[in-house]
C-alpha cells in the first residue's frame, strides 16, 4: 500500500487519507469585485499538470489536519510533505505552486 | 436532567453472547463505559485541562497518558480525548468547564458516541490487521501509542496498553460491525 508521509503523524497507509484537490489557491480578497467568469474560474477551473503538482490532503482516519503534498502525477511519487501555510520547495516551485 | 441510570445502553452489549464459542487466542471484550470528552485548544488550555483532570496530556502525536482509570489520548496537533472510566460525564464535564473558564478551547462531551473493546492475546495484532493497514510490530506501534485509524469499513481510535492489549474505541452504529470483523479475524488466526 502507498504511504503518505502526514506532517504530524508520519507514514500511513494511504487508506486513511483524502485528497483535497490543488493547492496554494488563494480565495479572492473582494468577490464582489470579479467577474462571474473570474469568480467561475476561482471556482471550477483547476491545473491538469503532467508532473509535479501540489496539492492538498487530509489525514482524515488519523489526525483529521490538511496537509500540504508535492505529488508527481506521472509517477504517484510523493516527494515532500508540508504544512498549511508553507510554500512548495524552491527546487519545485517551477511546477506551477 | 436526565438521570445517569437512564442514559446509555452499550451498543455492544448483545454481541457477547453472540459469535462463536469456541476457544482462541485472541479474546475480545467490551470495555467499561466511560466519561468522554473532546478537547480542541492551544497549548495554554491543554495544559490547564490536563492539570485540572490529573493527566499530562501528551504533546507527542500519536500517545496518550494514563493515570489510574483516567486517560488523555493524543488526536491531533490541537486536539486530545480524555477519557475517565465509570465516572460520570455530567460530572467530569461540569469540573473541567470550571477549570477551563477564560481559556480559548472547545470541549465536548462524546461519551455517548462510541464503545470500546479489548482485543487481547499474542496474535492481537494479526487479528486486528485482518482489517487495519498500520503496521503494528511493537516498534511501529508500541506500547502507549494511539490513532484513529480504519479498520475495514469503519474508523475508530486504536491504542495499544500492553504488548498483546490493544483497545479500539468505535462509534456506536458501527461497534456489531467492528466485532463481528474481530471475531471472524480471530477465527481465521
Ligand atoms: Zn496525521
Amino acid at each position: 500500500m502507498l504511504l503518505i508521509n502526514c506532517p504530524y503523524c508520519g507514514p500511513r497507509p494511504e487508506a486513511e487519507f483524502v485528497n483535497g484537490g490543488q493547492a496554494h489557491i488563494a480565495r479572492p480578497a473582494d468577490p464582489m469585485s470579479l467577474t462571474d467568469d473570474e469568480w467561475a474560474a476561482y471556482l471550477y477551473m483547476r491545473d491538469n499538470t503532467k508532473g509535479l503538482h501540489h496539492e492538498r490532503w487530509r489525514h482524515a482516519n488519523g489526525c483529521g489536519r490538511f496537509f500540504n503534498a508535492s505529488r508527481d502525477t506521472t509517477t504517484d511519487i510523493i516527494k515532500r510533505t508540508y504544512r498549511m501555510g508553507e510554500r512548495p520547495e524552491a527546487e519545485h516551485q517551477g511546477a506551477k505552486p | 436532567m436526565l438521570s445517569p441510570a437512564i442514559m446509555r445502553s452499550n451498543a455492544l452489549s448483545p454481541m457477547q453472547s453472540s459469535g462463536t464459542t469456541a476457544a482462541f487466542a485472541t479474546t475480545l471484550s467490551i470495555l467499561p463505559d466511560a466519561a468522554k470528552l473532546v478537547f480542541r485548544g492551544k497549548t495554554e488550555a491543554i495544559e490547564a485541562a490536563g492539570a485540572h483532570f490529573g493527566v499530562k496530556p501528551s504533546l507527542e502525536a500519536c500517545r496518550f497518558a494514563a493515570v489510574g482509570g483516567r486517560s488523555v489520548y493524543w488526536l491531533g496537533p490541537d486536539e486530545w480525548l480524555f477519557q475517565a472510566v465509570n465516572e460520570n460525564p455530567i460530572e467530569v464535564f461540569g469540573g473541567m468547564s470550571v477549570a477551563l473558564q477564560g481559556q480559548a478551547c472547545s470541549l465536548v462531551d462524546v461519551s455517548h458516541r462510541s464503545d470500546g473493546i479489548a482485543v487481547a492475546g499474542p496474535t492481537a495484532a494479526l487479528v486486528l490487521n485482518h482489517g487495519c493497514p498500520l503496521d503494528l510490530s511493537l516498534k511501529a506501534f508500541p506500547v502507549g501509542m494511539c490513532t484513529r485509524t480504519v479498520l475495514g469499513k469503519a474508523s475508530l481510535l486504536l491504542s495499544r496498553s500492553e504488548e498483546h492489549v490493544f483497545h479500539v474505541d468505535v462509534w456506536r452504529s458501527f461497534a456489531p460491525y467492528v466485532w463481528q470483523f474481530l471475531d471472524e479475524a480471530r477465527s481465521l488466526s
